[in-house]
């Protein structure tokens, strides 16, 4: 049985056609999925994300524990600020890629992805047996709500209350503060997927319709239009940011995923994976993961084969016409030899092969 | 505008055939088609004076999330095709019924064709 977000009525109301993602009923578009992608670009676009987890870690030792559950150095966080990490396995694999939010010295929030929610939370308690610390999974009484591209920032002044507006405006990338909107307590993180500037929003389920709608209302002189998963994507992808279960998983390492920075080895912690990451670092890559950019107009898809020489060199894990840039884009894992941007490789597109350059992410940066 | 279009005749795989004015026969796809693939960002059609297979690929279909073979409903060759299509492929999902034609084709034989009504019962919808 999928669940259904608090703002599901919402999406039926706009006329959203839905699609299951991470166990949710989540709303793939409401018209075109292109023009949703130019709306963000161009304007800004408002998107349901309340199947990601929310899982509060709090207590003496919180910090000192995330630094043994997770790969990166969170300790390090100040309080208002956010990281983006990972959690790994023993063996070193991804089990998740998360933002983890320092709202007080003892407070963190971690926003895991919708299909891993359970398991990282689970991960989570297993791992602090030996802390002092409380885990709880909100996750199911939390929704998020993301308002992303140029225009965000003028739409959430709109419904801001006087003592919020020079939070927002002041309010950074990857940190978080707590706002008064449309008359409701948000917790508001300048985060996104996008590649755009943009917030999301946390707020309890009961009060999501009545900030949805309010956001809904002041967008609509600055052209805000809901947008839904499909979108979402392309946008992503265009950014160059990985997705778990098509760049990320079990199977890969942070080093090979271009992610070497997030784990932190300076950090004096032992932290779950370390034996198998430190030597790792050190270590000859086999395979990496790069950009790919099309010369035709047909598409690599996830799944397909990266070739040279009639040989299988690599996997595609992403690819789509992009439609900010007009041309095919990719991303996949190669042979490390052909990693260099410039090389040009093939993918077997159903049994024709196209050629496909290397090129370095992300494929679009917006102008700051 | 209605979701499958009374009077055409339909494959299994999504495409429409008029061949109410005799040959050569008019190949699209349906709306049905084209709303599953979303927005149609690039089309690949047979070149004129190919000869096609019903039942076989004769192009494709991509859009941003996916990409579909585009399967050939008849037996035939190939007499023209929808430049416009390849130019704006989004006329597909505007007009699959009209300005989104695809080629016409000269018939040999046909494949397993659908009535409208048929196609209409196999899709779940109320023609």
């Amino acid at each position: 049985m999928t669940k259904q977000t608090a703002l599901y009525a919402q999406h039926e109301l706009l006329g959203a056609s839905f699609t299951d993602f991470g166990g949710w009923q989540m709303p793939l578009k409401y018209r075109s999925e292109l023009e949703e992608h130019h709306t963000v670009r161009r304007a800004a676009g408002l998107f349901d994300l309340s199947h990601m987890g929310e899982v509060w870690v709090t207590g003496g030792q919180a910090a000192e524990f995330l630094n043994y559950a997770l790969v990166g150095n969170l300790a390090a966080i100040a309080v208002g600020k956010a990281k983006y990490s990972l959690i790994c396995s023993e063996d070193g694999g991804v089990i998740d890629d998360l933002i983890v939010y320092r709202r007080a010295e003892d407070r963190f929030l971690v926003v895991p992805n919708a299909s891993n929610a359970d398991t990282v939370a689970a991960a989570l308690k297993d791992r602090a047996v030996d802390f002092t610390v409380t885990v709880d999974d909100e996750s199911e009484n939390t929704a998020l709500i993301a308002v992303q591209g140029p225009a965000a920032e003028a739409i959430l002044l709109e419904i801001a209350a006087e003592s919020s507006r020079q939070l927002i405006t002041d309010l950074r990338y990857y940190a978080a503060v707590e706002v008064e909107l449309a008359g409701l307590q948000v917790l508001l993180a300048r985060t996104g997927y996008t590649g755009e500037d943009g917030f999301e929003l946390f707020i309890n389920n009961a009060q999501a319709v009545h900030l949805w709608k309010a956001v809904a209302e002041a967008g609509v002189q600055h052209k805000l239009a809901p947008c839904g998963l499909a979108s979402r994507d392309s946008l992503r992808l265009e950014a160059g940011m990985p997705l778990y279960g098509n760049e990320l998983g079990l199977d890969t390492n942070p080093f090979e995923a271009g992610l070497g920075g997030i784990v932190s080895l300076k950090k004096s912690d032992n932290f779950v994976g370390r034996s198998v990451l430190e030597p790792l670092k050190e270590a000859r890559l086999q395979r990496k993961l790069v950009g790919l950019q099309g010369a035709g107009r047909r598409s690599a898809r996830a799944g397909y084969d990266v070739v040279v020489d009639g040989s299988v060199v690599g996997t595609v894990t992403s690819g789509l016409p992009s439609p900010t840039l007009g041309y095919p884009v990719a991303m996949a894992y190669v042979a490390i030899e052909l990693a260099e941007p410039g090389t040009e490789v093939h993918v077997d597109l159903r049994g024709k092969p196209e050629l496909f350059t290397v090129v370095s992410t992300p494929f679009y940066s917006r102008q700051k | 505008m209605s979701f499958i279009k009374s009077g055409l005749r339909y494959s299994a795989e999504h495409e429409w055939i008029d061949a109410t004015a005799g040959s050569p026969a008019t190949v699209g796809v349906s709306a049905i088609a084209a709303d599953a693939l979303g927005d149609v960002v690039y089309v690949s059609l047979p070149e004129v004076g190919a000869a096609i297979t019903a039942g076989e690929s004769c192009g494709e279909i991509e859009s941003t999330k996916s990409v579909s073979d585009l399967y050939a409903p008849v037996t035939g060759e190939v007499t023209e095709i929808n430049q416009n299509a390849i130019d704006n492929p989004g006329v597909l999902n505007e007009d699959p019924y009209g300005a989104g034609w695809l080629f016409k084709v000269d018939v040999a034989s046909e494949g397993p064709l659908l009535s409208a009504e048929e196609y209409a019962q196999k899709n779940g919808i109320d023609a």
